[in-house]
């Protein structure tokens, strides 16, 4: 017994010494070291490829790799190659917390690109704000946040409802219906819709949430018969939207007298309800897949020969890879000894662009991007025709509903 | 007047699709009291079979419904047969078992069939809207409303007026005294779990037009079917169908008046006091202890 616990106690301290001479990063306090070694940097890729987001979390983790091989088979930055180290919080909120907690502390990430929605995102904040690490999130999303610690490539509510809203009034008129999914997305969107309506004279006659997941809308399509809106303004997300239109469409209603204008469908959720249920409606995005630039028809025919002749792309899976050339644009600024999260972040502000949306620049002052919002009707074919085009990029404006709060580069200011 | 009927149309059309999805349950824990957690994986294959038999074969959803029927049937009887039969005297372990095959049957079709959601194509002859009084609704809901009446007087009849019906009910009443009177029990309770599967299957590609096709499309039936079967009392097919007529009902007017979120909690909150009150249920039949 004795000797047991002998060997067992030599063992163990040989393993631990084999453990500090095997891994001197661990103790050694030179980090920036660690970010550019043997010609590799490490990024993180946190998308959910499992569970109820994966539906669409893996085409922007798809986007993200195409860019990635692409940086790497021109040559990679200043020599070096991006090696992604791909996890899967299989659409948990803990389980993005958790991953992120790894790629950046044991895998030593200088960067992660990752997560779909608000909940995730707001699940990994903590770990990249201790961490002084950097995330960049490609979602659109509702705004009202300020952190140092995340570059943000999608659009916020002013950049997707400062054109559309006043451009639907004036086309199809002033009794708008608003109709969202039961959580904060929908809750922050119309905030700032009615905010802009009221500016316009215009009416909201109901505002209504139904649970997310919802999938039976026969009573909320025989308020939008009785009530005869000019808008539905649809903020519903999920298979709730494809349940949404495929009903509306079942129930004969028609969309060029009463149409949904959403902010969240794309080509991914038409492809999952049919051309036949979208056509008519309106979406407002900063990225159509037919939209006309050279870009852009390199990153769709790149896209499909790499993931299939089928696949879409959409305005989430867009900015999931421009970040990642935006990322390679600002690490090929730093010498190989300054990479690291925080000097990324300085040498990525007021960066610029060419994505297949148009040029885009990022915003020093709080990290979100300033594009190029566009409006789109939905047709049979399951693509966008796109009607409308801002002539500049707009600002973005995390804080837009709430004119006393702004976002800066040393944090929230209370106006 | 237009509004009264149009309530009352979305109420049946909500009544409609419960039902359908209940009435499978329902046969199945009336008849060998087998509390199926799987049946709402069986809603989805049934979906899943019409998005299939639609885009590989180019059947329209009429024509494949029949075979949808006998497919999802036959897993049913071969689920029965390799699993559940070795369970009947331990209910407890069934709802165990059932859900970690509605567990496994979740991820194959994952991996075959992919993540992505799927639609079905309505049938063009039902895509329509048609006027009722006054009140305009979709000719497909109309369809699927009596649809899911026809299967229910189906089912009905058997139970009620054949002998094989008649066989069930002694079974239901005392499973090994029926059994001393020669009826072979094993093989009605395989017969009513592959009829049970084969419904759930029919449900799903009746829904499938309305909704998305999704691997986790199931879990959300198959609680409200236990509302259903619950609240109309186990063991009795008139309760699914008033049950599921009431509280499509209810669920419809207090959607219109409130909206849908408070619709699901009032209504639930309203079968926990009835079932407080009425443990067997609205609708359940009269039982010498």
């Amino acid at each position: 017994m004795n000797n047991n616990r002998r060997t067992f106690l030599k063992a163990g301290a040989a393993a631990g010494a084999l453990t500090l001479a095997g891994f001197p990063h661990i103790w050694s306090k030179n980090g920036s070291l660690a970010y550019a070694q043997d010609g590799e940097i490490k990024v993180g890729v946190l998308f959910s490829l499992t569970g109820t987001t994966a539906i669409i979390e893996e085409s922007l983790n798809k986007a993200t790799i195409m860019a990635i091989e692409e940086i790497n088979a021109a040559g990679g930055i200043n020599g070096m190659k991006i090696t992604p180290v791909i996890e899967d919080p299989a659409s948990d909120p803990a389980t993005f917390a958790e991953k992120a907690r790894k790629l950046v502390l044991s895998d030593k990430c200088v960067s992660v690109f990752g997560s779909y929605t608000s909940a995730s995102r707001k699940a990994v904040l903590p770990v990249f704000e201790k961490q002084k690490n950097l995330f960049w999130y490609p979602t659109l999303y509702e705004g009202r946040e300020c952190s140092k610690n995340v570059i943000y490539t999608g659009a916020v509510p002013n950049q997707q409802q400062d054109d559309f809203v006043p451009w639907l009034v004036e086309k199809f008129g002033k009794r708008w219906y608003l109709i969202g999914s039961n959580y904060i997305y929908p809750k922050e969107e119309n905030n700032y819709c009615k905010k802009l309506l009221a500016g316009l004279g215009a009416e909201v006659i109901a505002e209504e949430y139904v649970p997310l997941g919802h999938s039976e809308f026969s009573s909320v399509i025989n308020k939008f018969r009785s009530e005869k809106p000019n808008v539905i303004f649809s903020t519903v997300v999920g298979d709730s939207v494809v349940a949404l239109h495929r009903q509306y469409r079942a129930a004969g209603l028609d969309p060029a007298t009463m149409p949904m204008a959403s902010l969240t469908t794309s080509e991914n959720e038409v492809a999952a309800m049919g051309g036949d249920a979208a056509a008519g409606h309106f979406t407002s995005a900063p990225y159509f897949m037919v939209f006309d630039s050279p870009e852009n028809k390199k990153f769709v025919e790149a896209y499909r020969k790499r993931w299939g002749a089928d696949k879409v792309t959409h305005f989430v899976s867009e900015s999931a890879y421009f970040q990642v050339h935006l990322f390679s644009q600002a690490v090929a600024k730093l010498a190989a000894s300054d990479i690291g999260p925080l000097t990324i972040r300085e040498a990525v502000k007021g960066e610029q662009y060419k994505a297949p949306q148009g040029l885009i620049k990022v915003e020093p002052e709080n990290l979100h991007c300033w594009l190029r919002p566009k409006i789109g009707q939905c047709k049979a074919d399951g693509q966008f025709e796109i009607l409308k085009q801002s002539k500049d990029w707009l600002e973005p404006n995390p804080y837009s509903a709430y004119p006393d709060q702004k976002c800066t580069a040393d944090g929230l200011k209370q106006i | 007047m237009d509004f009264v009927v149009s309530q009352i149309l979305t109420g049946l059309s909500l009544s409609s699709i419960l039902l359908l999805v209940a009435l499978g349950l329902a046969v199945i824990y009336g008849v060998t009291g087998v509390i199926n957690l799987a049946h709402g994986e069986f809603v989805m294959l049934g979906a899943y079979g019409a998005w299939l038999l639609q885009t590989q074969f180019g059947w329209g959803l009429l024509a494949s419904l029949v075979p949808i029927f006998i497919l999802v049937g036959i897993l049913g009887w071969l689920i029965e047969v390799a699993v559940i039969r070795h369970l009947y005297d331990r209910p407890l372990d069934t709802i165990l078992a059932t859900w970690g095959l509605g567990v496994m049957i979740q991820q194959i079709v994952r991996l075959t069939a992919g993540g992505e959601l799927r639609y079905v194509q309505m049938p063009p002859s039902l895509s329509s809207s048609v006027n009722i009084l006054g009140a305009t609704d979709s000719a497909y809901r109309l369809f699927v409303l009596g649809f899911s009446l026809v299967l229910f007087a189906l089912t009905w009849f058997v139970y009620r007026y054949t002998s094989f019906g008649l066989r069930l009910r002694a079974i239901t009443q005392n499973r090994s005294v029926a059994s001393c009177f020669g009826i072979n029990s094993d093989r009605a309770y395989r017969m009513t779990f592959a009829y049970g599967a084969g419904l759930a299957g029919l449900a799903g590609a009746l829904i499938s037009p309305l909704k998305s096709v999704s691997p986790e499309m199931g879990t959300t039936y198959v609680v409200d079917a236990f509302m259903v079967v619950v609240l109309g009392g186990v063991q009795s097919l008139l309760g699914t169908l008033a049950s599921s007529g009431l509280l499509g009902e209810v669920t419809g007017l207090l959607a219109y008046y409130g909206n849908d979120t408070i619709a699901k909690a009032l209504v639930l909150l309203g079968i926990v006091i009835i079932i407080r009150f009425r443990p067997q249920g609205l609708f359940a039949p009269r039982v010498r202890a």
